[in-house]
C-alpha cells in the first residue's frame, strides 16, 4: 500500500503565508486562552488534597457537598464525577501535616451517612512540595529545550537548532492553550506528556531536517525552497505513518486508560497533531525566514573538508619527518 | 532446502536473536510471576499503598539541646549551692546571672565540657549560644535518627518492603507498598508519627490534691507540670518536671498480659536506668510513680516497695494491636524531633487495579492496530518491523526485570507510547528502501543504502527524546521517573531490535527476496521498472 507516491514535489513553500497566518491565529488564540481563562493548576504544583471516592451506588454530590460544609478544611472544595457516575474527586485547597489525622481521614468521617462508599485514593501534597515541584517542573522543560538546542545546533546549524526550537515553543503553546481552553488539572503527568511532546515533535522535525541537510549537501539545486519542498514531500510518507501509529496508541491511552491518565493523553493526542503540523509547516519555512544560504553552506562545508585534508596533510608530514 | 541453504547467517541476526532470547528469559518470572528470578515491582499507584514525604521539624531537636544543657546547669548550681538569678532560654541561647562574682569561675570551669556552645562572659552574667556548627549537626542527627527509627519500627510492622530513605537534606520519604486496608494504613501512620517518648517520673504528693485548681504557671513555680490522663483528659496529675528516667534507658519492651488477661507492655531498663529505678522506688515507698508516654500518664501506680530488676509494666486499656505497636515503638526508640507530612499519596488497592486493566486495555489496543496496519501498509516489511516491536517489548520487560524497576502508571504509559513510536524507525528505514527501489536500485543496493541513509536520521532523533527523558528523571518524582525509565528502554531497545535486527533479518532473506523479485509482496509497492 502506497498513501504517497512520489511524482514531484509538493510546493508546501509556497502555502507558507497561509499556514504561518494559521500557527498565529492559534498562537494568539491560545494565549488569549492562557491570560484570561489561565491554567488550572491541580494539587501537585498549586498545593493541596484530591480525595478519590467509590460509592456502591451513584454518588449523591448535592448531599456530599451539604456535608462538606461542617468544617472549614473544606472551604471552596469541589466536588466533580470522575469517570462514572459512582465516582467522585473532591478537590480542596488545603492540606493538613498531621501524619494520624489527615484532611482524608476528617472527609471520610464528614462523608458519613452519605451512602456505602470507598476512599480510593487520597493525595495531599503541602505548599512547600508543591512550589518545589513547579520550580522542578520548569527547570526541566528549560533544561531538555537547552539540551536539545545544543544538541541540533552541534549535528546541524544554529538556525536549524533556533528553528526547531521555536516549532517546540510553537507547539507547548498550542498544547497548553488546549489544555487551559478544556480546564484540565495541570499536575506532572501533563508536565511529562510536555516533555514526551517535546521529544515526539522533535523527532518529526529532525528527519525533516536531516533530509534537507542531505539535499542541501548533495542537489545541485541552490533554490532553498525547492530543496525543502523536495525534503518534505520525500519524507512526507514517513511523517504521516508514524503521526499515525503514535495517534492510534495515544488515542487508545485516551479511550481506555482510564481517568487517571485522561489529561497526559489529551495532551499528547493535541501534541501529535501538532507537533506534525509544526515539523512541515512551522520549523522547515523558517529556515528560508532566517535567510538560510545553500552556497554559503555549500563554500563552507567546503572550507571544512579542505581544512581537515590540510590537518590531515600536515599530520602526514609531521609523522614522515619524525620516522 | 536449496533456498534455506542461501539463508546468509550474519553476526546482526546472531545477536538480535541473543536478544530475543535473553528478552523472553530475563521477562519470565515477571510475565508468569514465577517464584525465583527477579522480578519488576509494581508502582504504589499500581498495587496501592501509601507514599509519604515527611519533614522533621529539627527547630525542635535544637531546642531540645538547648533544654537538656539549661537542665544540667540548674542541676549542677543546686548541687554546688551556687546562686543563680534568672536562667532562661529560648531556640537557640541561654542567658543568666551568678550572684555572687566568685562563682564565675566554678561555673566556667564546669562549662568547659559542653560541646558545641560558645560561652560568652560578661562580668556575672552568662550568655550560651549553640555553634553554627553545633546547630547543623543537632539538625542532622535528628533526620538520621528519624530514618533510623522510623526504619526500625516500620520493619517490625509486617510489611513485606518498607522504604524509608532520606530526600534532600531534611526530608525523609516512606514508600508503603501493599498496604490492604484504611485500618493497615491507619495503624502504619500512627506507628511512624508516634514519638514514644517514655518517662518515669515522680508525682508531687504535696501538692498533687489541688491540682485541679492549679494553673500551668502556678505549677511551674514549684517545678511542677500538670499531665492529663491519657484515657480521660479530665484527670490530671502533677508531677516533678525533671524525669526519673526516660525511654533511653530502656533496653527492651515487648508486650504481655496482665492477671485480667488485658495487654500491656513490659520493659526492661538497662544497669543505670535498673539502679535509679531501684534506689528512687526504695525511698519514696507510698508515693506515686506516673508512667509517662508522649506527654500523657498511662498509670501512677502506688509504690509498695523497692522495684530492683529494672523491669515495669505500662498498663493501659488498650488493644492487642495497640499494645504491639507501642511495644515496637518503644522498642525503636524516641523520635528526637517531631515530624510532620510534606505530601502523602495515597491509593487503594482496587483503584491500582483499575488502572492495570485500563492501561492493559490501551496497550493491547494499541498493539494490535499498529501491528495491523504495519502489516497491512508495508506487507512482509511490516511483519519483519512487527517482530522488532514484539522483541522490543520482551526486552524492555526483561531489563527492568534485572534491574528490580519500578512499573507505575506513568510507566505503563510510556510503554503504550514506544509501541507507536519505536516502529517509527522501521518506517523510516523501509520507506527508503521503497525509494531506492522505485529508482531502480538491486535489493542488496537498496537495503544496504537504505539502511545507511535511514541510521543518521533515527539516531539525531532517539538521541533527543533520550535527552528529554533524562532530564524527566532527573527532575521528576516518584511515578513520573517511571515513565522517563520505560521510554528510555524503549528506545534504547529499539536501535537494537529496530535497527540492528530487522537489518539482520533482510540480509538473511536478501537471496530470496532478490529471487522472487515481489516487491509488492516483500515492501508493499508496485514493480519497480
Amino acid at each position: 500500500m502506497e498513501f504517497f507516491k512520489y511524482t514531484r514535489p509538493f510546493n508546501f513553500m509556497g502555502k507558507s503565508k497561509l499556514t504561518l497566518t494559521l500557527s498565529i491565529l492559534m498562537l494568539v488564540t491560545s494565549l488569549v486562552v492562557l491570560m484570561t481563562k489561565g491554567l488550572n493548576y491541580g494539587v501537585d504544583f498549586a498545593g493541596g488534597t484530591i480525595v478519590q471516592v467509590k460509592y456502591t451506588a451513584d454518588a449523591p454530590i448535592d448531599e456530599m457537598r451539604e456535608k462538606l460544609k461542617s468544617n472549614e478544611l473544606f472551604d471552596g472544595a469541589s466536588i466533580t464525577k470522575f469517570g462514572s457516575a459512582d465516582e467522585v474527586v473532591i478537590r480542596m485547597k488545603s492540606a493538613t501535616s498531621s501524619i494520624t489525622v489527615d484532611i482524608g481521614d476528617v472527609t471520610r468521617e464528614a462523608l458519613v451517612g452519605t451512602g456505602e462508599y470507598e476512599i480510593r485514593r487520597v493525595d495531599i501534597v503541602g505548599p512547600k512540595v508543591g512550589n518545589e515541584l513547579k520550580e522542578k517542573g520548569i527547570m526541566s522543560l528549560v533544561l531538555a529545550t537547552i539540551g536539545i538546542l545544543i544538541y541540533v545546533a552541534f549535528r546541524f546549524e544554529w538556525r536549524f537548532a533556533v528553528a526547531s526550537i521555536l516549532a517546540l515553543v510553537h507547539d507547548i503553546i498550542i498544547a497548553l492553550g488546549a489544555i487551559a481552553l478544556v480546564g484540565l488539572d495541570v499536575n506532572l503527568d501533563v508536565l511529562a506528556a510536555l516533555l514526551t511532546l517535546l521529544g515526539y515533535s522533535l523527532n518529526d522535525t529532525i528527519i525533516i531536517f536531516d533530509r534537507i541537510r542531505e539535499n542541501v549537501t548533495d542537489s545541485k539545486n541552490t533554490e532553498l525552497s525547492e530543496v525543502i519542498n523536495e525534503s518534505v514531500t520525500r519524507t512526507l510518507a514517513r511523517t504521516t505513518l508514524t503521526s499515525l501509529t503514535t495517534f492510534f496508541v495515544v488515542f487508545m491511552l485516551f479511550m481506555f486508560g482510564g481517568e487517571i491518565i485522561h489529561a497526559f493523553a489529551f495532551t499528547l493526542l493535541v501534541g501529535v497533531i501538532v507537533g506534525t503540523y509544526s515539523s512541515i509547516f512551522v520549523a522547515s519555512p523558517m529556515l528560508l525566514w532566517f535567510g538560510f544560504d545553500i552556497k554559503a553552506y555549500h563554500v563552507k562545508l567546503a572550507d571544512k573538508t579542505k581544512r581537515e585534508a590540510e590537518k590531515e596533510k600536515m599530520r602526514e608530514q609531521f609523522e614522515s619527518g619524525m620516522i | 532446502m536449496q533456498e534455506s541453504m542461501r539463508m546468509k547467517l550474519n553476526y546482526r541476526t546472531v545477536i538480535f536473536v541473543i536478544a530475543i532470547v535473553f528478552g523472553l528469559f530475563f521477562s519470565a518470572p515477571s510475565l508468569l510471576q514465577l517464584k525465583d528470578g527477579k522480578k519488576i515491582t509494581l508502582g504504589l499507584d499500581l498495587q496501592g499503598g501509601l507514599h509519604l514525604l515527611l519533614g522533621v521539624k529539627t527547630e525542635e531537636a535544637t531546642k531540645s539541646r538547648i533544654k537538656s544543657i539549661a537542665a544540667s546547669i540548674k542541676h549542677f548550681t543546686t548541687r554546688e549551692d551556687i546562686l543563680v538569678d534568672f536562667l532562661t532560654f529560648d531556640e537557640s541561647s541561654i542567658t543568666f546571672t551568678l550572684l555572687d562574682g566568685d562563682d564565675v569561675k566554678r561555673v566556667k570551669n564546669y562549662l568547659k565540657d559542653t560541646t558545641g556552645i560558645t560561652i560568652d562572659v560578661n562580668a556575672e552574667s552568662f550568655l550560651l549560644e549553640l555553634t553554627p556548627e553545633e546547630v547543623i549537626r543537632t539538625q542532622k542527627q535528628a533526620v538520621d535518627q528519624a530514618i533510623e527509627t522510623i526504619r526500625n519500627r516500620l520493619d517490625q510492622f509486617g510489611l513485606a518492603e518498607p522504604e524509608v530513605a532520606r530526600q534532600g537534606d531534611e526530608k525523609i520519604l516512606v514508600q508503603l507498598a501493599g498496604i490492604k486496608t484504611q485500618e493497615d494504613e491507619q495503624r502504619a501512620r500512627e506507628l511512624i508519627s508516634r514519638a514514644a517518648k517514655l518517662e518515669l517520673m515522680a508525682v508531687d504528693e504535696n501538692r498533687a490534691a489541688r491540682v485541679q485548681n492549679m494553673s500551668h504557671a502556678d505549677a511551674a513555680a514549684y517545678g511542677d507540670i500538670i499531665l492529663d490522663d491519657v484515657k480521660n483528659p479530665a484527670i490530671k496529675y502533677l508531677v516533678r518536671e525533671i524525669p526519673i528516667l526516660d525511654g533511653g534507658m530502656l533496653t527492651d519492651a515487648s508486650m504481655g498480659f496482665d492477671q485480667n488477661n488485658r495487654p500491656l507492655i513490659n520493659f526492661k531498663l538497662n544497669a543505670e536506668g535498673a539502679e535509679i529505678f531501684g534506689d528512687f522506688t526504695g525511698k519514696n515507698v507510698g508515693k506515686r510513680l506516673a508512667v509517662v508516654l508522649d506527654g500523657k500518664v498511662y498509670s501512677a501506680p502506688n509504690i509498695n516497695e523497692r522495684i530492683g530488676g529494672g523491669s515495669g509494666q505500662i498498663s493501659g486499656s488498650y488493644t492487642v494491636e495497640e499494645a504491639k505497636d507501642l511495644a515496637i515503638a518503644l522498642r525503636s526508640g524516641a523520635l528526637l524531633a517531631p515530624i510532620y507530612v510534606m505530601e502523602k499519596r495515597s491509593v487503594g488497592p482496587s483503584l491500582g487495579a483499575d488502572s492495570i486493566e485500563a492501561s492493559m486495555m490501551a496497550l493491547i489496543g494499541g498493539f494490535v492496530i499498529v501491528v495491523l496496519f504495519m502489516m497491512l501498509y508495508y506487507r512482509a516489511a511490516g511483519v519483519v518491523a512487527n517482530i522488532a516491536l514484539i522483541a522490543n517489548l520482551f526486552i524492555i520487560l526483561a531489563v527492568m526485570s534485572l534491574f528490580g524497576a519500578t512499573l507505575t502508571l506513568p510507566g505503563m504509559a510510556g510503554i503504550v507510547l514506544t509501541v507507536g513510536m519505536a516502529v517509527d524507525a522501521n518506517v523510516i528505514i523501509t520507506e527508503r528502501i521503497r525509494e531506492l527501489l522505485l529508482e531502480g536500485k538491486s535489493i542488496h543496493k537498496a537495503i544496504e543504502e537504505g539502511y545507511a541513509n535511514a541510521m543518521r536520521a533515527i539516531l539525531d532523533a532517539n538521541i533527543t527524546t533520550l535527552i528529554a527523558a533524562v532530564v524527566l528523571y532527573a527532575y521528576g518524582t516518584g511515578a513520573i521517573k517511571g515513565f522517563a525509565i520505560t521510554i528510555s528502554i524503549g528506545i534504547l531497545a529499539s536501535m537494537l531490535t529496530a535497527i540492528l535486527g530487522t537489518h539482520g533479518i533482510y540480509q538473511l532473506l536478501e537471496a530470496r527476496i532478490h529471487r522472487s523479485k515481489n516487491n509488492k509482496f516483500w515492501f508493499g509497492i508496485r514493480e519497480s521498472k
